[in-house]
């Protein structure tokens, strides 16, 4: 892998496996990450996802495989040596400095000349918004400018790749959403290889490139957000992306399963496997208001169980015919809400046949632990 | 109690005056509970304090500074004074030079080495004084261990003088100190995140780099601390340099045995100890503006 023209580099993570004592935290990983590319690590806590950072950043020495960033095998590079960003999920701002001798930590201890310095603190903390901020101490600031002081400290020497390990997860949801947006521009702005860990999968289907989605150590599916949102490769990247709920179906041929007593279209081709599973994510799933003609919808009967009022949304607990519970979500406006039906009450919900999702049985993997 | 059963304006004015009463109760509950303690201090630290003022102030039963003059004006007292400085000051740098590599190691090594470090330091804590000042004093004795050693290694003819001198004071004394250096100066790095190593580490620090731009000044505080403890102790230390120095090296604390044992001057010893316990508040004075007490106590 080379450097592209914006100075960022491809990252190569090839067969990585680690083990602390006799667990296999990392089992045989690799991924190819393409320079300029924000790809997100996206997993369950202990599914792996920083340690796999760790391997990167050089904080954890892999037990087998190695780690390349550009055409450098760093294996075996100590931290310091690799020249890329990293953005701590606890900030890790020094206390004792200000701002501006926090973002001036890698230039003085890269030996850059001094005389730069004051410009180029100057401009990282322009790319954050926190202009005028140099005097400040750590503990004047909120929780949201630490988080940008910290990003200012790892991009201000301009690394060509930068590591960010959940950096938001400290703030609340509203400024955690505007962070997203302002964190997936700079990284236009900059050019940078990112790579992303995150546990919140609209995180990560909001800023990513790829995502690459890790389960006991291994990665499961590296795919584009729409790609992984629409096509999962089994039950578990099913049920972890998106709010959805599986059922077991039977396959009935190549693009038809049977759910209960109903017979399902899908548009895409259903696995060929013993177990399946139907994953209807609740956002799919819409009430028959006698509009959906189209042939490719799927009917089926229900009866309303529970209405739960979510703001923005109504929930819909909805039981099918065979006792299965499956949940749809409705629009909270006027017109959404004078659909739903009294509790108890019986009704039609329709599936379009592309958005009925056929996913094989979590993959049986042979057993992780040595 | 009565009121409680009339109507409106007596239950509405019940809430506030039950709970000033609870309180005021409260307060001497509290009161209670604090006596004990209270009195062992009056009667055991005031009093005998406040005698002790008195006394530096009396000759012969009348007011006079005369103790004062003399301990201020004398050539000997001065020496003292200048000595257990000395004494002081040096003991606590080798405390520290000592100290701190054995609380960084305790602080970035796997727990169980961590924890044997902190055992070495600690278990001769446990352990009196005077045995320890005895140890030392066989050890370094003309026909001691060390002088052998280093007469069979051939580095030097004759027996070094060791022990009954200052060296030996010294000696005995860190070695007796080193606990109140390592304690908090430990209990300091102990709270520095490691997330600020890994950090500098990624953002190119080199391993000397972070050492001396992020973790020794976040270990300062520590430092402020165990070198305040060290050295006031040692101004006060009395066994280790009467067994150590040999009757050559003296001490303030010596200076007050001496002047009651020897020439039965309560008046003068008085003096010495006020003398000695002014510049003691001083200190504590004068470092808990720079950081708190209750770190330098270990209470935080």
């Amino acid at each position: 892998m080379s450097q592209n023209d914006s100075g960022s580099v491809g990252v190569s993570i090839r067969a990585v496996s680690k083990r602390y004592g006799r667990n296999l935290v990392l089992d045989d990983v690799s991924l190819d990450i393409q320079p300029g590319e924000f790809v997100s690590l996206l997993g369950p806590s202990g599914s792996g996802k920083t340690t796999l950072l760790g391997a990167l950043g050089g904080f954890v020495m892999p037990s087998s495989g190695t780690v390349h960033i550009g055409d450098r095998d760093v294996t075996w590079m100590p931290p310091h040596k690799r020249d890329i960003g990293v953005v701590f999920q606890s900030y890790a701002l020094f206390p004792h400095m200000s701002v501006g001798d926090n973002v001036a930590f890698p230039l003085r201890a890269r030996r850059q000349p001094r005389s730069g310095w004051a410009d180029k603190v100057k401009r990282a903390l322009a790319m954050v918004e926190l202009d005028g901020y140099q005097d400040r101490s750590i503990a004047q600031l909120s929780g949201g400018q630490r988080q940008r002081v910290a990003l200012a400290r790892a991009i201000v020497f301009e690394p060509r790749l930068i590591l960010m390990d959940e950096p938001l997860s400290a703030l609340d949801k509203q400024l955690r959403e505007t962070m997203q947006i302002e964190l997936r521009q700079l990284h236009k702005k900059l050019g940078a290889t990112v790579i992303y860990v995150t546990h919140d999968q609209r995180e990560a289907l909001t800023m990513s490139d790829r995502i690459a989605i890790l389960k006991d150590g291994r990665l499961v599916q590296v795919d584009a957000p729409r790609t992984l949102y629409d096509s999962p490769r089994d039950a578990f990247v099913a049920s972890f992306i998106g709010d959805s709920t599986l059922l077991p179906v039977t396959r009935l041929d190549d693009h038809h399963v049977q759910l209960g007593s109903q017979r399902l279209a899908c548009a895409r081709a259903v696995p060929n496997e013993a177990r399946l599973y139907l994953a209807v994510q609740t956002e799919k799933l819409l009430i028959d208001t006698g509009n959906q003609l189209d042939e490719a919808y799927n009917r089926l009967e229900a009866r309303v169980r529970e209405v739960v009022y979510q703001g923005d949304s109504l929930r819909l607990f909805l039981e099918l015919g065979d006792g299965a519970t499956v949940s749809l979500r409705q629009p909270g406006h006027h017109f959404g809400q004078q659909q739903i039906p009294p509790v108890g009450a019986s009704l039609t919900v329709v599936l379009h046949s592309a958005d009925t999702v056929v996913v094989s049985d979590l993959q049986k993997r042979t057993a992780n632990a040595a | 109690m009565k009121e409680t059963t009339l109507p409106n304006p007596g239950l509405q004015a019940m809430p506030k005056d039950n709970s000033a009463r609870f309180q005021r109760r409260e307060h001497h509950l509290m009161l209670a509970l604090l006596m004990p303690a209270l009195l062992i201090v009056t009667l055991l630290l005031i009093v005998p304090l406040g005698w002790m003022i008195a006394q530096s102030f009396q000759v012969d039963g009348s007011f006079s500074l005369e103790h004062y003059e003399r301990v201020l004006t004398d050539g000997v007292y001065w020496r003292t004074f200048g000595l257990t400085f000395r004494i002081s000051f040096i003991v606590t740098l080798a405390a520290l030079l000592l100290g701190y590599p054995l609380a960084y190691a305790a602080t970035v090594l796997p727990r169980r080495w961590s924890l044997m470090i902190l055992a070495l330091v600690i278990v001769p804590f446990w352990t009196s004084v005077l045995v320890r000042a005895y140890a030392w004093l066989i050890l370094l004795q003309r026909s001691g261990v060390i002088n052998q050693t280093l007469m069979g290694l051939g580095l030097t003819d004759a027996p070094l003088a060791l022990v009954h001198n200052e060296f030996g004071t010294i000696v005995a004394t860190v070695h007796i100190l080193l606990p109140f250096m390592v304690l908090p100066l430990y209990a300091t790095m102990q709270k520095i995140p490691r997330d600020l190593m890994l950090a500098g580490s990624s953002l190119g620090g080199s391993p000397m780099h972070i050492f001396w731009r992020v973790f020794f000044p976040l270990s300062l505080s520590g430092v402020l601390a165990g070198m305040t403890l060290v050295f006031v102790l040692c101004l006060g230390f009395y066994i280790t340099p009467e067994l150590m120095g040999g009757g050559r090296t003296v001490m303030a604390s010596m200076l007050v045995s001496r002047n009651i044992q020897l020439y039965v001057e309560w008046g003068a010893a008085s003096a010495v100890s006020v003398v000695l316990l002014l510049m003691v508040v001083t200190i504590f004075y004068l470092v808990s503006r720079l950081v708190s007490m209750e770190r330098i106590l270990g209470v935080k």
